[in-house]
């Protein structure tokens, strides 16, 4: 099984320890994983502004990045999920179509295709999830407050495989965070709102991590929480499961 | 009326400069929310009723022409008067006239979000006409001159102490007395004298019923047959999308609609309008107003679903942290932002961005109308429209030039790191939105791919 390792731009620019965390874990999970050099974004920041007729370049280039690959896996629900929904490429349909078809978000990769069961990791601390919502909304790595159906969660499913982590309960489950990507410097004021209230249901609730499977939304609460002066961390899930 | 654009990011930052009026705002409506969670989960099939409201939605919009007609043969076959109105004058004009012919000065109205949109209180008022609004939340913040702030919950922006102030004014309250049984109280006094005294009532829709050619209007307070029970003529005002095949569909969209928006099991009061009691009128006014137009646009017409329950609003973190007030249109939150680019897409240009696309609203729209996906389809057709800022523009295409290049994207990552390294202040500034209440992460030595080469 070839696996394409999909590392989302800031990521590879502001947080490549999550890229580490993320090649190391799925590596000692027995995945043959590549990382093809010359990758850049996904096009997501211009398709979500309304400029996705500009995105036909970033199309391009991770079609052609990542075409040869059985599986694409990115530790970012977001950025999967606008390849799934979004990658198009003229004259190249037959891959772009195998690469919506075969990305997957890390949590999901390691529950559905892996089938993981049990992990050697150790995080012995109180940690709070943020669902992001594109993952649990977009990706259904979760099951959703608004609707009527069986709980499941893929990351919690994963980190109940690590000794010693404590999760944390929260009084709104699934509230998004805020960052909503450019949305987050054209609407400061509701972004930085949104940030500081679901921080605030991790604090209040004892969380001495916050970890997710989007590093966008974990940057967001990161900058309110060290502006805060805050003790609270965030870590992406990828940094926790490979934590021995 | 102000035509100046009026702008989503800049109202919302204006409510935010009050916090704990957020905070309240925001758990009010969540209080909202967890309602509506709590009867859908008491209900089974909810998932089940969700899709069947979808389909018959679906058919009704794919048969829209052929249900119009069936409704308006049957609803004069009951004896009312049915109006056709292209457009929001139209609408009003129809209005208008049948005021004047009946020579009234006064009446009053249940809520009607249409009535909302064509701005009918202002154009009846420029012609010597005053409208008594008789839904409590519609009342108050038409004593305060505002515009309803959410299309179920009105004056939810409004706290009790405030409206104590207002009905003090306006109804002759004790001065600072906001305790809500004597305020509603009082509300009752005056509406009931209006009731009487009134000899036309307009009233909203809620659903209408092609093949009986019925109306149901829902409400929790008894205004609408109040009003309407005791004028000489009703006025019914409906958007043409408001129609339903058969009675018994009823049975879906009653169970859906009370629970969707105030957690309700059922609206108070779903009374059936049908056939005009002796020598009263009963007219219908059947209202476009852009509709047809959005049904002819593919990717929105799935919008036209929308039975106005407010659960997307209720649900929307945005929503919640901004005020309705926020999103200047009649129907505000999610639903008003996919609806007002079709009214006119210069002046609502900013809505459709004024939302993080987290999807909640979809998830509890109890029609399933995909309604962060719209949003994102709105911002493209906004954006191909012109309807976009240049310097947004010129900086989109920067972005792409360096995203579509990977030289440039690791000289330009590999300088950005190194600036904000060494000269942190030419990022960290004013003029960067993220900094004025975030920090921003800390610059890597070096990058994934520089490591990845290194290690591997």
């Amino acid at each position: 099984m070839k696996v394409g390792l999909f590392i989302p731009c800031y990521i590879d620019q502001f947080y490549p320890q999550v890229g580490i965390a993320t090649l190391q874990l799925l590596e000692k999970l027995g995945c043959e994983v590549g990382y093809p050099s010359g990758q850049t974004c996904c096009g997501q920041p211009m398709a979500n502004s309304g400029y996705e007729h500009l995105t036909d370049g970033c199309n391009r280039l991770f079609t052609d990045n990542f075409k040869s690959y059985d599986y694409i896996v990115g530790p970012s629900g977001s950025c999967v999920l606008h390849v799934k929904d979004h990658l198009h490429v003229a004259d190249n349909e037959t891959a772009a179509t195998h690469i919506r078809q075969n990305i997957y978000e890390l949590s999901e990769f390691l529950t559905d295709v892996l089938q993981v069961k049990s992990l050697r990791a150790k995080f012995p601390h109180k940690v709070g999830v943020h669902q992001s919502c594109h993952g649990q909304r977009g990706l259904h790595v979760s099951q959703m407050t608004e609707l009527v159906g069986p709980a499941f969660s893929k990351p919690l499913q994963l980190l109940n495989m690590v000794d010693g982590l404590e999760l944390i309960e929260l009084d709104r489950k699934d509230e998004c965070c805020g960052f909503g990507g450019t949305f987050c410097v054209f609407e400061e004021a509701v972004s930085v709102k949104m940030g500081k209230d679901r921080v605030a249901d991790h604090v209040h609730h004892g969380a001495e991590y916050i970890t997710g499977n989007d590093v966008s939304c974990l940057m967001h609460l990161e900058g309110i929480l060290r502006r805060q002066q805050s003790p609270v961390k965030v870590l992406h899930l990828a940094e926790i499961l490979n934590n021995e | 009326m102000n035509t100046a654009i009026k702008d989503h990011a800049e109202l919302a930052e204006a409510f935010n400069a009050n916090e704990p009026r957020v905070n309240w705002h925001d758990e009010t409506l969540w209080w909202v929310r967890q309602k509506r969670d709590k009867m859908a989960w008491s209900l089974p099939e909810w998932e089940t009723l969700r899709e069947t409201a979808s389909l018959i939605k679906h058919n009704v919009l794919g048969n829209l022409h052929a249900y119009l007609e069936e409704f308006e043969r049957n609803a004069q076959q009951n004896g009312a008067i049915v109006h056709w109105a292209a457009d929001a004058e139209e609408h009003n004009r129809i209005v208008l006239e049948l005021l004047q012919q009946q020579g009234v000065k006064r009446m009053v109205k249940s809520k009607s979000m249409l009535t909302e949109e064509c701005h009918l209180n202002h154009y009846l008022a420029d012609h010597g006409i005053e409208v008594i609004d008789t839904d409590l939340g519609e009342r108050i913040v038409q004593l305060a001159k505002e515009p309803p702030s959410h299309i179920v919950l009105p004056c939810i922006h409004k706290k009790k102490e405030e409206i104590g102030d207002l009905f003090h004014i306006h109804l002759g309250t004790p001065a600072g007395n906001a305790d809500p049984q004597l305020l509603t109280a009082a509300a009752r006094l005056h509406l009931r004298s209006e009731f009487i005294q009134s000899r036309v009532a307009i009233t909203g829709v809620n659903f209408a019923v092609a093949e009986t050619g019925e109306m149901v209007v829902c409400t929790n307070e008894g205004n609408a047959d109040m009003g309407a029970h005791l004028a000489d003529v009703h006025i019914a005002c409906m958007g043409i999308e408001k129609l339903i095949p058969q009675r018994k569909h009823l049975g879906v969209f009653l169970r859906l609609l009370a629970r969707s928006a105030t957690g309700q099991p059922i609206t108070t009061y779903s009374s059936h309008f049908r056939t005009p009691k002796p020598g009263q009128q009963l007219h219908i006014v059947l209202v476009d107003n852009g509709r047809s137009r959005q049904l002819g646009r593919e990717d929105f017409r799935n919008s036209l679903k929308c039975i106005r329950c407010g659960a997307c609003m209720n649900t929307c973190p945005v929503y919640r942290r901004s005020g309705g007030h926020s999103y200047h249109n009649a129907i505000a939150g999610p639903i008003g932002a996919i609806l007002a680019p079709n009214l006119d897409m210069k002046q609502y240009a900013d809505l459709p961005f004024a939302s993080t696309l987290c999807g909640s609203c979809s998830n509890v729209c109890p029609v399933k109308i995909d309604i962060h996906q719209q949003l994102y389809k709105w911002r493209q057709v906004l954006v191909q429209d012109g309807q976009t800022k240049a310097a947004k523009t010129a900086g989109m295409k920067i972005m792409t030039t360096v995203l579509s290049r990977p030289g440039l994207y690791k000289f330009a990552g590999k300088m950005a790191r190194w600036v904000m390294r060494v000269a942190p202040g030419m990022v960290n500034n004013r003029f960067n939105p993220w900094y004025k209440q975030r920090e921003l992460p800390p610059p890597p030595a070096e990058s994934f791919e520089t490591w990845y080469k290194k290690n591997r």
